[in-house]
């Protein structure tokens, strides 16, 4: 029986949460995720603690950027504190060969995909408006516009369709599109529009949403009347809402969405509930919004947590390999410090780059003149005034 | 349908139809996508037979939903396809215009160069067919307004032949503005020889040295046939067909005015803000010593688009444009 469901339940309460590890570390078997896990090796004790590591460096580099953007050298930071089983969860899910589609706040999904954390924090410090490849490390530029990428998800994963890279039956061949979105984006035209396009041409897409309980200052029961995962069954999208602070539920539900997608069975929905930490961004204020108990509340369903409670009972970790992790994630934090620390801006000419891919004389003509502006200032320099 | 023959005689939908056809068995890669474009062929019937010639995967009918077609399209670009996306009419590109602009536009800029949007937006565009409301519009100033994106606007069929071969050969995303209203004037293309013009430069079809009038897409039949009628007064107009509007070729028009000293922009869309006072703005810089009269437009009043009724008032017509000419020709 697939865990994914395609009815909606007549009380919207009654929608069941698929949790693995309890808040205090304590293991549910679960038949079909265990078979998911074990297949792909993803729950032994080694990558257990690789994903404790994972999340605790990217906790770090995430209070790191916090840091940064209060001393200047970012102009905004958006945290994900709270969501690193969510995303770690997702990002490890995928295979090299799938494509992933995020939005701005999935720090812990690049980390997964490679992407180094000072390569996010270039947008951030506006030194460019995305720092890596798509197409090297497979992974979508972040997006601001909220909802705009889910269609490139379906779209990309139309072209997997024509590609011949779906159903095949070979695991290295066969390619899906991961395509990430908050409880905010939700609501979003642009989504309802990719669910109704990876419905009706079943491309192999697994929309997965990070429902964080609050849109800046907004929350989830102003974007939807039911739980989020309800929302596609009535485009014919099953779905699952899995504890979204349990890396080992993301992991099993997202691996299992995208293998089915992957087989050409057709998109799936995953709702991972989990918790917005920090502020929304470096320039909000949640206090205004949200009280100090509800934060209290999630702190004690910690993500980062609950693993090495699952990690201690399982005996499987002791207090040097915390520590070397604790010590590692605090270099990387330093070197991320000295990294922007260091980061030179651009020359601004460098704005005219990338406008168009072939030659534009609109936009040679005022690089020449901003060139010839520029110019007039140094030849003043050098005059000695 | 051969499209293989030297010169052949066809309407300017048609001529549309063979560059897709021909841009699709050139290149794998290019699909088409839209609503209703399949069996049916379009409602103006612009990709009829390619259904059944290339099959469903590649001749896509599409949810009604144009977010979804461009955003799509945005995703099967970055997959390395080159989607050709139709939206049916002028009017219906506006809930495809955050995709547009946030994305197609601007994906090779965020990416610094990495990821290329060779896609193409077919938009039947422009007013005179009597339609309902959103039927007649001229989009062409919120595009053009918009860095990363390019806009041609054939008039002819040799035109939409080529352009539409040449904007499926880009590496940036263009629109393609049809003029709706012309699908079905006919004219000679050339399908063997690739024109020696850029699609991106504009073409002198009228020589003449009294003044320059300057229109594109639907308005070209309408400015040739006011200087005909100029001539018959012994007015000697100078036309040119901008042809591309993105980027719009300033030296070609620059250099006319220069001969001419007066310069009549005539386009359907509204004239405030429209492209006209841009292009007006620029050549008044660049041949401000050469001008005799300030540079004019003729175009849409700013008013939301008339009912079909009325709209012989709002549009261009040959009275209009010669009137343009003689307050011209009064400086």
């Amino acid at each position: 029986m697939s865990i994914f469901r395609s009815t909606i339940p007549d009380v919207a309460t009654e929608e069941p949460m698929v949790q693995l590890l309890g808040p205090d570390g304590t293991r549910t078997p679960h038949e079909q995720l265990d078979a998911v896990l074990e297949e792909a090796d993803l729950a032994t004790p080694e990558r257990l603690r690789g994903y404790y590591r994972d999340m605790v460096m990217i906790r770090a580099a995430d209070l790191e950027a916090t840091s940064l953007q209060r001393q200047g050298q970012l102009g905004l930071w958006a945290s994900a504190l709270g969501q690193e089983a969510a995303q770690i969860g997702a990002g490890h899910a995928s295979r090299e060969q799938d494509y992933l589609v995020p939005t701005y706040r999935e720090h812990g999904v690049a980390w997964a995909r490679g992407i180094e954390p000072w390569r996010l924090l270039e947008m951030f410090r506006g030194v460019s408006h995305g720092g890596w490849d798509p197409n090297e490390l497979r992974t979508h530029p972040y997006m601001i516009v909220l909802g705009s990428q889910a269609p490139h998800a379906v779209g990309y994963a139309m072209g997997l369709q024509r590609d011949g890279v779906v159903g095949t039956g070979d695991a290295e061949t066969d390619t899906a599109v991961l395509a990430l979105f908050g409880d905010g984006a939700s609501s979003e035209g642009e989504v309802s529009e990719s669910f109704t396009f990876a419905a009706s041409f079943q491309a192999p897409v697994v929309f997965y949403t990070q429902n964080n309980q609050w849109a800046i200052s907004v929350p989830t029961s102003v974007q939807s009347r039911v739980p989020l995962a309800q929302r596609s069954r009535g485009w014919g999208i099953p779905s699952v809402r899995v504890d979204g602070n349990d890396v080992l539920a993301v992991l099993g539900a997202v691996r299992s969405a995208l293998d089915s997608a992957r087989a050409g069975k057709g998109p799936v929905f995953v709702e991972s509930l989990t918790y917005r930490m920090a502020a929304h961004t470096t320039s909000d204020d949640a206090s205004r919004y949200r009280p100090a108990a509800e934060e209290q509340e999630w702190a004690e369903r910690d993500p980062i947590l609950r693993l090495r409670r699952h990690l201690e009972q399982l005996g499987e970790i002791d207090e040097a390999f915390v520590a070397r992790c604790d010590e590692e994630a605090h270099d990387l934090a330093m070197q991320l410090h000295h990294h922007i620390h260091g980061m030179e801006d651009p020359d601004p000419v460098h704005m005219f780059d990338h406008p168009y891919a072939e030659p534009h004389p609109i936009v040679d003509a005022e690089r020449e003149e901003y060139l010839a502006y520029v110019a007039q200032f140094e030849d003043e320099e050098e005059g000695g005034r | 349908m051969s499209t293989s023959t030297a010169t052949t005689t066809l309407p300017i939908a048609k001529a549309i139809t063979a560059g897709l056809r021909d841009a699709m068995t050139a290149d794998d890669k290019v699909l088409l996508m839209g609503e209703d474009i399949g069996p049916l062929g379009g409602v103006f019937r612009v990709t009829d037979g390619l259904h059944a010639e290339f099959g469903s995967q590649r001749v896509v009918d599409t949810p009604l939903a144009e977010a979804g077609i461009v955003g799509t399209a945005v995703g099967l670009a970055v997959r390395g396809y080159r989607p050709v996306v139709e939206i049916q009419f002028d009017g219906f590109v506006f809930p495809a215009f955050n995709q547009i602009t946030t994305q197609v536009a601007k994906m090779h800029n965020r990416t610094s160069g990495r990821v290329n949007m060779p896609l193409v937006i077919r938009i039947p565009h422009g007013g005179g067919i009597g339609a309902v409301e959103h039927h007649s519009e001229s989009p062409e100033t919120y595009f053009a307004h918009t860095a990363g994106l390019r806009i041609l606007a054939p008039a002819t069929s040799h035109d939409a032949y080529w352009m539409t071969r040449q904007a499926i050969e880009s590496e940036d995303p263009v629109i393609m503005l049809e003029p709706k209203r012309r699908y079905w004037v006919k004219g000679d293309v050339d399908m063997d020889h690739r024109p020696e013009l850029s699609p991106w430069q504009a073409a002198v079809v009228r020589p003449g040295t009294d003044a320059t009038v300057l229109a594109w897409g639907p308005s070209m039949p309408l400015v040739l046939e006011s200087a005909e009628a100029a001539a018959a007064e012994g007015i000697d107009l100078e036309v040119i067909d901008a042809r591309s509007l993105a980027p719009v070729d300033y030296p070609t028009i620059a250099d006319s005015v220069r001969r001419t000293g007066r310069l009549l922009i005539v386009h359907e869309a509204s004239v405030l803000g429209g492209l006209g006072g841009e292009i007006a703005a620029r050549i008044s810089e660049q041949c401000f010593y050469h001008l005799e009269a300030p540079v004019l437009r003729v175009g849409g009043y700013h008013l939301p688009y008339p009912p079909a009724r009325m709209e012989h008032a709002f549009l261009p017509d040959l009275d209009r444009v010669l009137d343009g000419v003689d307050r011209l020709l009064e400086h």
